[in-house]
Formats: structure tokens, C-alpha cells, sequence
């Protein structure tokens, strides 16, 4: 994925800055509680839940399985319909392929949709660098780029951010890439909105190219969905003369009618919406009406490698809705940046070191970055086991195995420095496999019971640093067995 | 009846008390109780830290411990979800790579057959007034596993509520996460505690002298983080409110 994210630390590292931080942690918390609640209460009005959400899972399944035919089907509709699709294996091939089509255009800027595609690959850092600007169009993706910092939630960026903070940004950086902050800009919302929507109205009026993403793309017909809820979208969509898009091939979907499912259940599960405000949809080029040029960019970047993966794929069934987010304790203390990825909390925790491998020391910490608890789980709407594919993944960092990567199948040996938590797990299995030396090593624990130490030295520090250790029993329960009833069955 | 306690190894070596307290309650109820010495660990740790081919030992020791049991009863909802969910998992793992069918077999003989210990109470004694007594203000966590892999649902609190004299106080955000999640306690001990605090903090904030639990690994993680800030609220596992009496308090 993106350069900013190499040589990130492991996840506990930067996760203790972020719990030691109050007023992000009031932010998190005050925001994810929040939508937290209401999703809660959106979904619940649905009877059918439980039946949306198997079919969201069956459609998904689905079109994975036979991903290579339906994405020759949608290249042809989207083709017959005008529109011209490249294929990009990489990042570094979709970010040339969009600077090349955005270089012929002879512009030098240009707006975009929100689009975690294009965050994954980096592009507004490609494009910088040909000396092309994209401006940022979604609110808390504008807060974001003009604060010089990066987006720690899926749906709302900049969710680390509160009012005060934003009408800094605003006041201090407005200026230097249009439209100034009104002066004397409070922090009240709607004051902060009007500001955005006065800066951002200029860059709508005056861009010729538009950069997109898409949440589903249907095979049938052609046509790309995009789901937003400021109405910036449509504008992008529609006013510039050049859109092109850059998706993830996991987004397409076989019918117009598959839409029918993920239209209820995506903006339930994000925004707690019952009816997405701004869904646009197009098929390629209409004369007169809507960009005159359409260019799709197919983007793998680890997809079909992660496909090949019996347990891993159902990660590639991910909607975006952020719902695991914002329900995941672990998230709402250590934010999203410690993730170290454009994809936090627990969908990024399975996805990332599937995209990017388990390499680097951030990527085989992920999968660790979660108590298992189950509640991401609970409220994906494509019901995808996020518990089972971080076992699944820290078994990959633990004790190595196969694994696809650009194509071949390759045997990972076990990551660096987990030399030593081997040894202690085997240690720890040859003991309890032996009852017998378990109740002796039990027996001389309970002699010891007076020395119980307040701090442990070594990895045991880790424990006592914030807590007190369990008071030894004078006997194991097998040891009160045998006293009370005689030798165990 | 006869049922084959699953002590747990947590509970065997550091809350034998809790064991005895499952003995007592479930002999009071007329169940006979056996103890298999074979038991040792569900291999849950390992297992969730990555080593599954360290695990396999363990699962084949449980299966072959609780064989001919048609009740294995265990206090631990973590434990009985790693049997039922993710022993069967390791064994079709294990047949894929190619070692053979047995351990599927093991594993899937087992699972069905492994009850956590309210819902041994609840489903299958069907009761849910057990008899105890105890004058206390408790409120309860309900710990991950048991709550969303096993669907518990309100057994615990139904149970606890029928408890004479007890005074059940609801615990805001209580469905949410303590932040033990085995090893994760260690790994990231700093997000672990936080929660942990979280947690103490809500169930402080109740007023109740007690924070029960039906999972002491779990309790072990708040019960460390409550005595460390020196705080008089106490940690109890369910089982030994419930074996509480009139007669026999606990003590
Ligand atoms: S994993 Fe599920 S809950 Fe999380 S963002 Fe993806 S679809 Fe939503």
C-alpha cells in the first residue's frame, strides 16, 4: 500500500501513545458510541435483517468464486457503454495509469469522491509528484488533506478530529488552496459546513477531471455505484468532463438486482441510515449528459492473492460500512493511525496483512490487535468471521504456512523474534499434556504462594504493570479432589 | 444424572475454589460429578495466539478424557466456545493438511456434548432458581465468548436474579469487551488496561459490592486492575454465588 505507512511501529507501540491521549480518546469514544447506537437501532427495524445479511454473504461468495468471469462481463459493458477499463496488478500501475489519462487531459487538478481505492495506492501522493493536485471533496477527507494528516476511520476520516480543532484547520489552511475561511469562522457545525461547502463549490465549478472510487460495480450492465451522503459525489460525478475511477476488482456484483440487498444494509451499517442520501449511478459515457470520457481502473494490489486463501477471501467481501469500527473496543482506545493503514480497526487488522503480507512489523502485529471479542463480527453485514481470520492470520505470523503471493503459492516460516513465545507455548503444551508434572509444577506454586512478587520481571512485566496478580491457592482444585473423594476417574 | 466436571486449568490452579463451588451446586441440584483426571487444558491459548499444531495435542487429550460423558459441564464460556467452535475447525484443518481423519472425529464427538455451566443449569436441569442465598449487591459482565459464541443470552442474569437476597444491579456497557482476550493482556497491555478500567470504572459507578463473571480469566484481568487502585468492589464467579446457601455462605 502507501509509502506513509512503511517503518510504522507494531501496533501496541503506537496504540499506547493513542490510549494515553484524553482528548482523542474522549473524541473516539463520543463518536463511535454514537453511531454505535444508532446503527443498533436502524438495523433492529429491520425484520429481515438476519436474511439481508446471509445474502449480502451469498452474493459476495458468489461473485468471488467466479471473479474472473465477471469481470470480463462488466469490461465488456462498461466497454459497450463507452467507457474504456484498464487493468492495474499494483498500486504503482494504477497510480501511472491515472496520471497518464489525467497528464492527456492537459489539466493539472482535479476533484475526488472519497475513494479508499486511491487511498490504498497513494495517488494523491503520485499525482503531487507529477505535478498534478487533487483536491479532497468529502468533509472530513477536505479536514484531513488541509490538516496534513492522515484518516483514522473508513467513513468519517477524521473522526479523531472535534469542532475546535476542525475550525483551526480551516482558519489556518483554507487559504493556501482556495477559498479562505470566513472571517471570524466559529466551531459551531453548520458554520464549519457552510465554510467547506463555500470553499468546495469553487473546485466543483472549475474541474474538468474527476478521481472516484465505487462501492459496487454490476457485471450485468456496466454501471458503477457510488454511495455518499454531502451530495459532493454527484457533483464529481457529473460536472467534470474526464471521470475516472479506481476500484478494487472485489467490488463488482453479477445483477442490477444484487444492488437491491446492499442498498438496505450499507447505509444502515454506516450511517445508520434507512435510505442512503446520494447514491449515483452511471454506465459509461451519455452524450451531452455527465462526463464525455469514462475510464475504469481495475486494481488487484493483493486481491486475487488474498482470493486464493480458503479461510483469508472472506475479507474481499467487505462493503466499507465501517460498522466493525465503530463497535470495536480496541479501536475506540488506540484509534485508527495505529493501525498504520488507510484500513483501521478490524476489517484493516485482517485485510492489511493479507494485502500487504505479514512482513513488516506492523502488519504481523495486526492480527494481535484484538481481545477476539466477537462484536465486529456480530454487526458486519456481510458476516464476514473477523475472530476466525485473525486466528487464522496470527497462526501465518506464528508457526508459518502457505500463503499466495503475486501469484505462488509460497511456505512462510514463522516471523522474526517469535523464537522465544514458541518455546513458552510448547513449553506450556508439554506441561499440560502431562498432568502429572502439572501437578507437581502446581504443587510447588502453592508452596510458594507467600513470595507472590507485586511486579514481574521480563514479558510478565506486561501484566503487573497495571494489575495485581490472582492470590495462589493453598491447594489445585485436582489436589482438593483427591483429598475429598479419593484418586480422580 | 451424571455429568463430567471440565475444571478448566485456569480454574484448577488459581480458582480451585470455583471448581468446589460447581461441585457443590451441581450436587445440591442431584447430579452426580465426576472429575476425569485425564482433563488439563482446552488449548485455548495456544490456539489463539497462533500455534495450532500445538493444540492438537490438547484437543485429542480433552476428547479422549471426556469420551463416554454425555454431559461435560464447564465454568468458562471461553472454554466451552473453544470446543465447540474451533475444535472441530482444527480437526478439518488437521485432515485437510493431510493427517488424517481422527482428530475431526475426536473434536466432533466432543463438541456437542460440552455445556457451559448455565447452560447446563438453564437447558438441560431446566432450572433457574438453584436455591442459593446470597444478601449481596451484584452486578454482572458478561464475558465475550460466552455472550456472543455461545449466545448465553440472559441465563447468568436470570439465574442471579432468582438468587435469594441478592440485589442485581445492571451494568452500563455491558456487553462491551473487558480487554483480557488471553495473550492480547499481555501483547497490548496498555489498550487491555484501558478497557479493563473502563470496565472497573462502570461497575464501581453501580454502587455493587460485587462484579460477577462467569469466565475467571476474565475476572482474574479486573480483579487484578480493581486491587491494584485499591478499590473494595470484588470479583466472583457465578458458580460460587449460585452454590451459596443459607446454610453454607460463602465464605
Ligand atoms: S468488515 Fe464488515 S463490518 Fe467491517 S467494514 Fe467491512 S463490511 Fe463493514
Amino acid at each position: 500500500m502507501t509509502a506513509t505507512h512503511l517503518g510504522m511501529p507494531a501496533f501496541p507501540a503506537a496504540a499506547r501513545e493513542a490510549v494515553r491521549d484524553d482528548v482523542l480518546r474522549a473524541n473516539l469514544r463520543r463518536a463511535t458510541h454514537t453511531i454505535r447506537d444508532k446503527r443498533a437501532r436502524a438495523v433492529a427495524e429491520l425484520a429481515d435483517w438476519d436474511r439481508l445479511r446471509a445474502a449480502g454473504k451469498a452474493v459476495k461468495d458468489h461473485t468471488l468464486r467466479h471473479l474472473d468471469h465477471y469481470l470480463l462481463q462488466l469490461e465488456e459493458a462498461v466497454t459497450a457503454a463507452g467507457g474504456t477499463v484498464h487493468w492495474a496488478a499494483d498500486a504503482d500501475e494504477a497510480n501511472r495509469i491515472v496520471t497518464d489519462l489525467v497528464l492527456a487531459t492537459g489539466e493539472r487538478e482535479l476533484v475526488k469522491v472519497k475513494s479508499m481505492a486511491t487511498q490504498e495506492t497513494g495517488l494523491n501522493e503520485a499525482l503531487e509528484a507529477a505535478g498534478i493536485a487533487a483536491y479532497e471533496t468529502d468533509l472530513a477527507e477536505l479536514i484531513v488533506q488541509l490538516g496534513h494528516d492522515r484518516p483514522s476511520h473508513i467513513l468519517v476520516p477524521a473522526i479523531h478530529r472535534n469542532r475546535a480543532e476542525i475550525r483551526d484547520v480551516f482558519r489556518a489552511e483554507m487559504g493556501g488552496w482556495g477559498r479562505p475561511a470566513p472571517d471570524g469562522l466559529g466551531d459551531d457545525p453548520r458554520e464549519l459546513a457552510e465554510a467547506a461547502r463555500l470553499h468546495l463549490r469553487e473546485k466543483f465549478l472549475r474541474a474538468k477531471v474527476a478521481v472516484s472510487g465505487a462501492n459496487f460495480m454490476v457485471a450485468e450492465t456496466g454501471t458503477l455505484v457510488v454511495f455518499e451522503s454531502e451530495g459532493n459525489g454527484r457533483m464529481c460525478l457529473t460536472l467534470p468532463e474526464t471521470l475516472i475511477s479506481v476500484v478494487g476488482i472485489e467490488k463488482v456484483v453479477p445483477t442490477f438486482r444484487d444492488l437491491e440487498i446492499f442498498l438496505q444494509t450499507l447505509p444502515r451499517s454506516s450511517t445508520a441510515e434507512r435510505m442512503n442520501p446520494y447514491t449515483t449511478m452511471w454506465t459509461g459515457t451519455t452524450d451531452g449528459d455527465g462526463p464525455a470520457a469514462f475510464h475504469l481502473v481495475l486494481l488487484d494490489n493483493g486481491r486475487t492473492d488474498t482470493l486464493a486463501d480458503e479461510v483469508g477471501r472472506q475479507a474481499l467481501r467487505c462493503i466499507r460500512c465501517s460498522a466493525c469500527l465503530n463497535v470495536c473496543p480496541v479501536y475506540e482506545r488506540a484509534g485508527g493511525h495505529a493501525y498504520g493503514s488507510v484500513y483501521p480497526g478490524p476489517i484493516g487488522a485482517i485485510l492489511s496483512p493479507q494485502l500487504r503480507g505479514t512482513d513488516s512489523e506492523i502488519d504481523a502485529s495486526l492480527p494481535y490487535a484484538s481481545t477476539l471479542c466477537g462484536a465486529c463480527y456480530d454487526v458486519c453485514p456481510v458476516a464476514i468471521d473477523i475472530p476466525e481470520v485473525l486466528v487464522h492470520l496470527r497462526e501465518r505470523v506464528a508457526q508459518g504456512g502457505p500463503v499466495t503471493r503475486d501469484g505462488i503459492r509460497v511456505r512462510l516460516r514463522p516471523a522474526h523474534g517469535r523464537t522465544a513465545e514458541r518455546a513458552a507455548m510448547r513449553a506450556a503444551r508439554l506441561l499440560l499434556d502431562h498432568p502429572g508434572a502439572l501437578r507437581a509444577g502446581e504443587r510447588l506454586l502453592a508452596r510458594a504462594r507467600r513470595m507472590r512478587p507485586r511486579r514481574l520481571p521480563g514479558p510478565g512485566r506486561a501484566w503487573t504493570d497495571t494489575r495485581e496478580l490472582p492470590e495462589l491457592p493453598a491447594e489445585s482444585f485436582r489436589d482438593w479432589w483427591t483429598r475429598e473423594r479419593g484418586t480422580p476417574q | 444424572m451424571r455429568v463430567a466436571l471440565f475444571v478448566t486449568c485456569v480454574n484448577d490452579a488459581l480458582y480451585p475454589r470455583t471448581g468446589i463451588a460447581v461441585v457443590r451446586l451441581l450436587e445440591r441440584l442431584g447430579v452426580t460429578v465426576d472429575f476425569p483426571a485425564a482433563q488439563s487444558c482446552c488449548g485455548q491459548p495456544q490456539y489463539n495466539t497462533g500455534f495450532r499444531h500445538e493444540t492438537e495435542p490438547l484437543v485429542r487429550r480433552t476428547a479422549e478424557a471426556f469420551a463416554g460423558y454425555e454431559y461435560v459441564v464447564t465454568p468458562s464460556g471461553s472454554c466451552a466456545a473453544m470446543i465447540r467452535e474451533h475444535y472441530p475447525r482444527i480437526g478439518r484443518k488437521a485432515a485437510a493438511e493431510g493427517r488424517g481423519d481422527a482428530l475431526a472425529e475426536l473434536a466432533a464427538a466432543l463438541a456437542p456434548r460440552v455445556y457451559e455451566l448455565t447452560e447446563f443449569l438453564v437447558d438441560v436441569l431446566g432450572v433457574s432458581d438453584v436455591g442459593a442465598h446470597f444478601p449481596h449487591t451484584v452486578t454482572y459482565h458478561p464475558s465475550c465468548h460466552g455472550l456472543r459464541a455461545l449466545g448465553l443470552g440472559d441465563r447468568p442474569r436470570r439465574l442471579l436474579a432468582a438468587v435469594k437476597g441478592l440485589d442485581l444491579v445492571e451494568l452500563p456497557g455491558a456487553e462491551e469487551c473487558c480487554g483480557f482476550g488471553g495473550t492480547f493482556a499481555v501483547k497490548n497491555p496498555d489498550v487491555s488496561a484501558a478497557m479493563g478500567t473502563d470496565k472497573t470504572a462502570a461497575a464501581a459507578a453501580t454502587g455493587a459490592e460485587v462484579l460477577c463473571g462467569a469466565d475467571n480469566s476474565c475476572l482474574a484481568h479486573l480483579e487484578g486492575l480493581l486491587r491494584r487502585a485499591g478499590s473494595p468492589l470484588r470479583t466472583l464467579h457465578l458458580a460460587e454465588i449460585l452454590a451459596a446457601t443459607e446454610r453454607e455462605p460463602l465464605r
